[in-house]
């Protein structure tokens, strides 16, 4: 969005005004984490800014949190089950809503908005709901205060992002692309893999992402399905809030935007190395 | 569709096995059917058991009473048979039952649940049942009527035995009448709770103002930015989604935490308004542990929820159409009103529609920051869940937000179409 | 594809069988234990577990913060048949409650526990802490006010200062249920503390209470979690809040905020063990919880945190702390100087009254 130069002044005015506006919504989505950087190396256990803070006082600032989540065998299970859950429900909800996807994108599919509805309830019934509901009959049959319950439950809230970040990229999916497939000898296996698979990656990164998300930082139902055997970094969080408040979590949240950062600084790089390889000039 | 192709004619098209092409296409159109539906079985499957049943299974909840029934089951049947309207105490067949009931309730230790569902209708009711259970065990014979209202004189109390028949039957409506801020009164009739009971109504109003007040912010906030990012060039636009990107990475507790350093009274925004001799040092702000608080934060979380689905809308509009409305004459105002703004509605739809369901929904962040007006119905129903363990309360409470959400799902539905929800 | 799919499932489906296989094929008994998490676990971590699993090397305890969902998920795994709890630290509100449904086990005190060194028997050696015969009692501990003292002018002193705004302005923080607050408005309003609950039990008693609470309303900080008011008070979002005491020892002793204690009225309660119905390892338990509570490991727990043992034997063992090295019996909540006004749950009257006066807190909050 560059200015045009048949622009004039009222337009000229209207597009700074209009990045200053834009610079302060960034400024608010960033600033609470910015705090939460120097707060996590707080001396005192409590999310406030100490005048020694602010003086830049090395005797206000301290290393314990940091310390804290290193040494903590409770802090240590929290990642190690946050990941095993968030893969294996991520897992699950992509291959699961992927096939899914496919399916609804036919246009040989009978009762397909009332499917469709079915299938993404997971995101439309309001989470303390679905929690309440899975803690009662996992119990029964079960599945609470396991692994497998937990990574269930996950997979169901995340499969209707994969399902619908899928349909998405199927919308404007040419089908004929298929029966070219099938008519030049290709096998359903090599034309799934070779044709479809290719088209509707994207759909499938980003949904596969958004479930990944949504089990990690999921705080509810792991409260009620879970219990500290499968303790996640959240519920390891929440039990802190709840007796303790620490500035350990913020030491974790400042680690995991660190990780964060280079993970999508590195997706970038690599997004921008692979263009300039295909020869597509950056826009 | 396959079907369209038949004509009128009298000859028949057949296919090289002498099938006639009709009947062929529809076979065809059926195997093709039945391979979609296989297809999507496995996922259908794992929604309705591992998702769907639990719900349908919580709901249920909200009707359920056997409790009473069960451990009262000598009394009930007989009770079922008084005529409560004669204004007499049931025979003394049925007190004898209860004190039977009360010595296997004491035995089995059942009876406890008893009192405590009984509580929920009227107070007084636990240890009505407990101490009773505790002297029940040394009536040795009748007559049973005055024994046990020498133990407490509730139970000469026709009203006890009026609440004790309506709440015996195995389905109550108690539950959503709570829910409604309404009650049973003594007679059995319908009616309003007492002015000081009376809040659950109220919540839910509360809830969707909020809610409705965090999507109009989140859309007010995320256009703008969705916009800039739509039409930047690509290195820059993607370098900017990052800091939408980041806060969507970051747990939503720590987010909250981090608006408490932010918002409260000796935080950074009030430091940094006083600094600035904005505001005086006694007059800082109240910015948490109020509605302002509920509604600052939860708009910062969902925020990018509403960003990603409107980036990916405003990113397949091609530039063009502004260009073209522009030269032929239109205003940049007109041109973003009439041309630019419509393709972005199911964009907006879906953000919003995502955004306002997330928001009815929660209750961590309003917990932590929200205090008293900031409090939404998801407060209530957790509370009714881990502390007061009314659970069919919950359930009747949990339905009713359920219904209103699925009302607005249909409602959206009609007007924008899942089908156009496009997301990241 | 499909073949794949299902490949990829079975790889899926072996390794968590393997991984799971791997954490059975330990010889150590798991005997997990249900408790509050935080600075109280590490205390009971400390007094019983450590020495315990020293003089046991077949045992690890696990420790699970749970305890403030425990008496939903008892309830729900009783539900549903399968109770994984072995032994669970409750207060004993719920200890009570639990034990009128059946969901916890009775105990014959004298039969499990250890008697005291002189030998008087344990239910003597507990008296009158033993509210519920399910409930095993650990701690006394108090819920009770502390104040910032550079943000007052004049220091509060009684709880009629709490509800005097003209006094002290300023913010105060208050647990957000009715227990313990309707109590402290009526004896603020001058109710003689010992008919309190007969003046609630009347609809105006209630309606008083409230009335109180109304005027200081607009000025209260709801807590819902112990760790809420230290943090008010440490941010200076409050100038005086209730919680539990020894919350506010370690803010004013470990953390040196400038904080002090206000313990007119504190309301005792009591925390425990229950051992739920149909738990797993309930010999292992037994034998854990002989020692757990025994008159020495009681006494131990105190040089951790500032609650008061339950058993009356261990008064004479309470020491200094065990990091900073200060005497700790002068602040227990049982300390004489600290105990001229106390009060006392009414539990019976509680389990009657708190469905009813939930719902009327409630709806005044949200008024």
């Amino acid at each position: 969005m560059s200015l045009p130069t048949y622009a004039g002044p009222l337009e000229r005015i209207w597009y700074y005004t209009f990045r200053t506006i834009c610079g302060l919504i960034f400024f608010f989505l960033i600033a609470p984490l910015v705090v939460i950087v120097p707060l996590s190396f707080n001396a005192i256990p409590y999310f406030t800014f100490t005048p020694e803070m602010l003086s830049l006082d090395p005797s206000g600032y301290s290393l314990q949190w940091y310390e804290d989540f290193f040494t903590n065998p409770n802090w240590h299970g929290a990642v190690k089950n946050s990941f095993i859950i968030a893969v294996f429900a991520t897992l699950i909800a992509t291959t699961l809503g992927t096939i899914g996807a496919l399916a609804l994108s036919r246009s040989h599919m009978p009762y397909r908005s009332a499917i469709m509805a079915i299938l993404i309830s997971p995101m439309i019934v309001p989470l303390i709901i679905s929690a309440a509901g899975m803690y009662f009959f996992y119990s029964k049959i079960g599945l609470a205060s396991t692994h497998l319950g937990v990574i269930l439950a996950h997979a169901a809230l995340g499969t209707p992002f994969v399902v619908i970040t899928v349909t998405a990229t199927l919308v404007g999916f040419d089908q004929s692309l298929i029966r070219a497939a099938h008519n030049l000898g290709a096998s359903p296996t090599v034309t799934f893999f070779r044709v479809i698979v290719p088209l509707i990656l994207p759909g499938v990164i980003s949904g596969a992402l958004l479930a990944f998300i949504t089990s990690f930082d999921e705080v509810v139902v792991i409260l009620f399905v879970g219990s500290y055997e499968q303790r996640t970094i959240p519920w390891q969080m929440f039990s802190g809030i709840r007796e303790q408040i620490s500035p350990t979590i913020l030491a974790v949240a400042t680690l995991l935007i660190i990780v964060s950062i280079l993970l999508l600084t590195s997706l970038e790089l690599i997004r921008r190395r692979s263009e300039r390889l295909r020869g597509i000039k950056p826009g | 569709m396959a079907t369209s192709g038949t004509t009128s004619t009298a000859q028949t098209l057949t296919t090289a096995d002498g099938t006639p092409l009709k009947v062929s296409l529809s076979r065809a159109e059926r195997r093709n059917r039945i391979r979609a539906l296989l297809l999507v079985a496995p996922l259908f499957l794992f929604i309705i058991v591992f998702f769907l049943v639990p719900i349908g299974d919580m709901l249920f909840r909200s009707v359920e009473n056997r409790v009473v029934g069960e451990v009262l089951h000598r009394t009930v049947p007989l009770l079922a048979m008084w005529d409560e309207a004669n204004g007499e105490l049931p025979s003394e067949d049925v007190f004898r039952a209860l004190v039977e009931d009360f010595k296997q309730g004491r035995e089995d230790r059942t009876i406890g649940k008893v009192g405590r569902r009984m509580n929920y209708e009227k107070s007084g009711m636990t240890s009505l049942f407990r101490s009773t259970a505790r002297k029940a065990r040394r009536i040795e014979q009748g007559p049973f009527k005055e024994a046990l209202i020498k133990i407490n004189k509730k139970w000469g109390d026709i009203k006890t035995w009026q609440l004790l028949k309506r709440e015996s039957s195995a389905l109550t409506l108690s539950y959503y009448l709570a829910s409604v801020d309404m009650r049973f009164d003594d007679n059995g009739k319908v009616v309003r709770q007492p002015d000081d009971e009376q809040i659950y109504i109220k919540l839910f109003i509360r809830t969707l103002n909020l809610s409705a007040l965090i999507t109009v912010l989140c859309l007010a906030l995320g256009y703008p930015i969705s916009y800039l990012l739509a039409t930047l060039p690509a290195r820059t636009s993607n370098l900017l989604m990052i800091l939408v990107l980041l806060p969507f990475w970051t747990s939503l507790l720590v987010r909250t935490t981090a608006w408490i350093a932010l918002l409260q009274k000796e935080g950074v925004i009030n430091d940094f308004l006083v600094a600035l001799r904005l505001i005086g040092d006694e007059n800082r702000l109240a910015m948490i542990h109020n509605a302002t608080g509920t509604v600052v934060a939860m708009t910062h979380i969902l925020l990018p929820f509403m960003v990603l689905p409107l980036y990916s809308v405003m990113k397949n509009i091609p530039e063009s159409h502004v260009r073209a409305a522009r030269s032929l004459g239109a205003t940049p105002f007109t041109a973003f009103m009439r041309v630019y703004l419509p393709n972005t509605v199911p964009g907006i739809g879906a953000g919003a529609i995502l955004v306002f369901i997330i928001a009815i929904g929660y209750y961590i962040t309003p917990a932590l920051v929200g205090g008293v007006s900031g409090t939404l119905i998801g407060n209530l129903i957790a509370y009714h869940m881990s502390t007061s363990l009314n659970w069919g309360l919950a359930a009747a409470l949990g339905s009713v937000l359920l219904a209103l959400v699925l009302a607005l799902y249909l409602l959206y539905d009609k007007v924008v179409g899942i089908d156009n929800m496009k997301m990241g | 594809m499909r073949n794949l799919t299902i490949r990829t499932l079975v790889t899926v489906a072996a390794v968590a069988t393997v991984c799971a296989g791997v954490a059975l094929a330990q010889t150590q008994l798991d005997l997990v234990v249900v408790s509050w998490g935080g600075a109280y676990t590490a205390s009971q971590q400390k007094a019983y577990h450590d020495p315990y699993m020293a003089a046991n090397p077949g045992i690890k305890i696990i420790n699970d913060d749970s305890s403030a969902e425990a008496v939903a998920k008892i309830r729900a795994m009783n539900e549903a048949g399968k109770v994984t709890w072995p032994l669970v630290d409750v207060v004993a509100a719920d200890a009570i409650s639990l034990c009128d449904e059946g969901l916890v086990e009775p105990v014959d005190h004298d039969a499990i526990l250890a008697a005291a060194p002189d030998g008087t028997p344990a239910s003597e050696d507990f008296g009158e802490m033993i509210v519920s015969e399910c409930f095993i009692p650990q701690i006394v501990y108090s819920t009770t006010f502390g104040y910032r003292t550079d943000l007052v002018k004049v220091p509060p002193k009684t709880i009629k200062d709490v509800f005097d705004l003209r006094k002290i302005p300023g913010k105060r923080a208050l647990e957000k249920r009715p227990i313990g607050n309707l109590e402290w408005a009526l004896i603020a309003d001058g109710v003689d503390p010992d008919t309190v609950y007969d003046v609630l039990e009347t609809e105006a008693g209630v309606k008083r209470a409230f009335a109180k609470l109304d005027t200081i309303k607009d000025q209260v900080v709801w807590w819902t979690q112990g760790a809420q008011t230290p943090q008010l008070l440490a941010d200076g979002e409050v100038v005086m809040g209730s919680t539990y005491n020894g919350r506010l020892f370690s803010l004013i002793e470990e953390k040196k905020q400038p904080v002090a204690m206000m313990w007119d009225w504190q309301m005792y309660d009591l925390d425990g063990w229950v051992i739920p119905k149909g738990g797993p390892h309930r010999k292992e338990v037994l034998k854990y919880l002989r020692f757990a509570t025994d008159t020495q490991r009681l006494a131990d727990q105190a040089k951790y945190i500032s609650y008061g043992p339950a058993r009356a034997s261990s008064a004479p063992f309470v020491g200094k702390h065990a990091d900073l090295g200060i005497e700790m019996a002068p602040h227990m909540p049982t300390a004489p100087a600290n105990a001229t006004n106390t009060f006392l749950f009414n539990y019976e009257w509680w389990a009657d009254h708190r469905d009813e006066l939930n719902e009327k807190f409630n709806a005044w909050l949200a008024r």
